[in-house]
C-alpha cells in the first residue's frame, strides 16, 4: 500500500469515526431504570470510537515473495519417526554438499527442516529445526564452514506430499538443502 | 451460501432458533458463522426470549438473531421461542404469558433508520420472574456497525444476567489456507465480518493479539524462514521484530504489551527469549539442551507456561517470567503441548496425545492433584485459546477432511463450529476486550 492510499484510508477512518456516536439510554427518550449499568467498553461507550474504525482491518499482500533456487546436488535427507539422526543412507548427500561448500567458500546453503503434520505448528517447527541443525552439524564434519550454513525449519507447514498415512508422513520427515 | 449448504447431520440437535436464523440469513450477505452443537446435558442454562426487533428487517442485519446466537453459543442461556406478539423497548410485555413459555428473561427492541443514514438501535431487558425491567440502552451507529451494536447488546444482557463480562463484541484472528494461499484474518467472535489482515504465498502461524487488541504478532515464512512480525491491524503497518539466524517463532505478549516471549534458534536449539515489541536485543529466558517453545504468560505476568521436551517427551512447564527454575505442570500422558492459561489463572488448556488422537484438555490448576479433563472427541485438535472472560475456548480441529474452528465451554458441553467450504481454518486466537 502506498503512502497516498494510507492517508486516504486514515482520512476515511477519521471521517467515519466522526459520523458515529453512541448515546446512553439516560439521554434518549426511552424509559429505563439502569441505563448506565454496563461500564466502559460495552455498548454504552461514548467518544471511544464505537464505530467503523474499530471494525476496519487494512489488508496487506506479500504474495509476490521470491522462491528459492535449488542446486543440482542431491538435496533431501529423510528421518525416522521422532528422530533427528542423520542416517548412513544419506552419507552421499552430506558428502556431495559438504565437498561443494568446501570448494567454494562463497557458497551458502540453507538447510530446511520439515516434519509430518501431527501435533502443533510450533512444536513441529522446533522438531524440524532440530533436524536441520543435525544436518548442518553433519555438513561441517565433512568440510563445510558453519558460516556457510543456516538451519531453519518449516515444521509441518510445507509437506512434500499430502496424506494421512505412514507413507506420506515418512516423505515429509525430511531436511532439504537450498542454495541461496 | 455457507449456511444452507452446511450439512445438517453435523448438528447433533438442530435447534429451533437455528432454523429461524437460517431463514433470516437469506437476507444477509454470504458469510460463515459459528453453528451451535450441543453435546450432553447438565449445564445450568437461563431461559431467555429475544423478540424480533421492530423494523430490523428494514436494516441489513438481524440484531435479534445475532443476539440469540451469541447467547446460545455462550452455553449460559437456553433460547426460548419468541414468536408471536410483536414487542419493542417501549412495550409493557404481559409477563404471565412469558412465564408460561418458561422464559426467565425477555429482550425486545427496535431499529430505526436516522435521517443521516445511521441506525438508532434500542433494546430493553426484563426479568420475567420478577416482572421488572433490568435495563436497556440506545445507540446510533453506522450501518456497518449494526452487527457490533448487536454483539454489545448481547454483552450487556450476558453481564446483567450472569454477573460476568460478555465476549460477544470481541474479535478472533485465524489463518486460512486455500491451495497455495495463506491468509491471516480478523473476524467478529461469532465468525462473521471476516476481514483480511495479510495475504501470503507462504505459511503464517501463531498469531497473538497484543493486550490492547490493536496489533497481532505472528510468524510468517515470507522470507523463506520463520520470522516474527508485529502488525497493526487497522493500518496494516507491520515490522519484523525477530529475524535472527535460524528460526524465530512462538510470539507471546507480556501483559504490559511492551515485550514478547519468542522462541529463537540463533544460539542453536529452540530456546525462549524476551524481546521488545519493536525488536532489539533479545534476552535469553532459559537455557536447556532441549526444545523450549510455545510460551504463554499468565495474566498477572508473573509466570511463563511453555512446552519442553527436557524430560524426554513434550510436557508443559512453568517458570518465573524473568527466567529461573521451571516446574513441570503436566504429568499424565507422554505428549502434552500448546498450553494456554485462563485469565483468572485457574485453568490450563492444552493438547494431549491419546493414542493417535490429539485432544483438547483442561486442567484445574487451583486444585492440587486435579486430573486433566478431555473436552473434545475429535482427533486433531490444535491451538486452544481462551476467550477474555475465561468461559469459552476456541481451537482448530479436523472434520470431514477440512480443518475447522470450534468454540467450546470448559465442560465441553456446548460447542459451536465455524465451517468453511473453501479453505482450511487454522491457528485461532481470541482477542482481548478492547479493539
Amino acid at each position: 500500500m502506498n503512502q497516498l492510499h494510507r492517508h486516504l484510508l486514515t482520512a476515511l477512518a477519521v471521517a467515519s469515526l466522526a459520523a458515529c456516536s453512541s448515546v446512553k439510554l439516560d439521554d434518549a427518550p426511552v424509559e429505563t431504570r439502569t441505563g448506565t449499568a454496563v461500564g466502559a467498553g460495552a455498548g454504552s461507550s461514548t467518544g471511544t470510537g464505537a464505530g467503523s474504525s474499530q471494525t476496519r482491518v487494512a489488508p496487506v499482500d506479500v504474495t509476490g515473495t521470491s522462491n528459492v533456487n535449488y542446486s543440482n546436488l542431491p538435496r533431501i535427507v529423510y528421518f525416522d519417526f521422532d528422530s533427528y539422526v542423520v542416517k548412513d543412507d544419506y552419507r552421499p548427500v552430506i558428502e556431495a554438499n559438504g565437498k561443494a561448500l568446501a570448494a567454494d567458500r562463497k557458497r551458502h546453503v540453507t538447510v530446511e527442516g520439515h516434519t509430518d503434520d501431527r501435533g502443533s505448528s510450533e512444536y513441529n517447527l522446533a522438531l524440524g529445526q532440530r533436524r536441520a541443525e543435525a544436518v548442518v552439524r553433519s555438513l561441517t564434519l565433512v568440510g563445510a564452514d558453519a558460516t556457510q550454513l543456516e538451519a531453519v525449519s518449516f515444521g509441518k507447514e510445507r509437506p512434500a506430499v499430502q496424506g494421512e498415512d505412514e507413507a506420506a508422513w515418512a516423505k515429509n520427515r525430511r531436511a532439504e538443502l537450498a542454495s541461496r | 451460501m455457507a449456511l444452507l449448504s452446511f450439512p445438517l447431520s453435523q448438528i447433533r440437535f438442530a435447534r429451533r432458533f437455528a432454523l429461524a436464523a437460517c431463514a433470516l440469513a437469506l437476507a444477509l450477505p454470504a458469510a460463515a458463522q459459528f453453528r451451535v452443537e450441543i453435546s450432553g446435558v447438565g449445564a445450568t442454562q437461563l431461559p431467555i426470549a429475544v423478540v424480533r426487533f421492530r423494523d430490523e428487517d428494514k436494516s441489513n442485519q438481524s440484531p435479534s438473531a445475532i443476539i440469540r446466537a451469541d447467547l446460545e453459543r455462550s452455553g449460559a442461556f437456553k433460547i426460548v421461542d419468541a414468536n408471536g406478539t410483536p414487542l419493542d423497548e417501549t412495550s409493557q410485555p404481559r409477563m404471565p404469558e412469558w412465564r408460561q413459555r418458561a422464559a426467565d428473561a425477555l429482550v425486545a427492541g427496535s431499529v430505526t433508520r436516522l435521517a443521516d443514514g445511521r441506525y438508532d438501535i434500542r433494546f430493553k431487558l426484563w426479568d420475567v420472574v420478577k416482572g421488572s425491567e433490568l435495563g436497556g440502552q440506545s445507540s446510533a451507529v453506522d450501518a456497518a456497525d449494526l452487527r457490533l451494536a448487536a454483539h454489545r447488546i448481547a454483552d450487556y444482557i450476558y453481564e446483567k444476567l450472569t454477573g460476568e463480562k460478555g465476549v460477544f463484541s470481541t474479535r478472533i484472528a485465524y489463518v486460512t489456507r486455500a491451495g497455495p494461499r495463506y491468509t491471516l484474518r480478523v473476524a467478529d467472535a461469532d465468525g462473521e465480518n471476516g476481514q483480511v489482515a495479510l495475504n501470503s504465498g507462504q505459511p503464517i502461524i501463531s498469531p497473538a493479539w497484543s493486550p490492547n487488541g490493536k496489533e497481532l504478532a505472528y510468524v510468517s515464512f515470507e522470507r523463506q524462514k520463520a520470522v516474527v512480525f508485529v502488525h497493526n491491524v487497522a493500518s496494516g503497518e507491520r515490522r519484523a521484530i525477530a529475524d535472527f539466524r535460524g528460526s524465530n517463532s512462538a510470539p507471546a505478549w507480556a501483559p504490559d504489551g511492551e515485550r514478547l516471549a519468542v522462541t529463537l534458534s540463533r544460539e542453536g536449539g529452540s530456546q525462549l527469549y524476551s524481546i521488545g515489541k519493536n525488536g532489539g536485543d533479545p534476552r535469553r529466558l532459559a537455557s536447556s539442551p532441549a526444545i523450549d517453545t510455545e510460551a504463554e504468560y499468565s495474566t498477572d505476568g508473573r509466570h511463563l507456561y511453555f512446552t519442553s521436551d527436557r524430560g524426554g517427551s513434550p510436557q508443559i512447564y512453568r517458570m518465573p517470567a524473568g527466567g529461573g527454575g521451571a516446574e513441570r505442570v503436566t504429568f499424565s500422558g507422554n505428549y502434552n503441548i500448546s498450553p494456554t492459561v485462563s485469565p483468572d489463572g485457574r485453568t490450563l488448556a492444552y493438547i494431549t496425545r491419546a493414542g493417535n488422537a490429539f485432544r483438547l484438555v483442561v486442567l484445574d490448576l487451583a486444585t492440587p492433584g486435579a486430573q486433566p479433563q478431555m473436552i473434545s472427541d475429535t482427533n486433531d485438535d490444535e491451538h486452544p485459546s481462551f476467550a477474555p472472560n475465561g468461559r469459552l475456548l476456541i481451537y482448530a480441529t479436523r472434520a470431514q477432511g477440512r480443518t475447522v474452528l470450534m468454540t467450546t465451554t470448559l465442560d465441553g458441553k456446548i460447542k459451536a463450529r465455524l465451517p468453511s467450504q473453501t479453505a482450511d481454518l487454522r491457528e485461532p486466537v481470541w482477542g482481548p476486550y478492547g479493539r
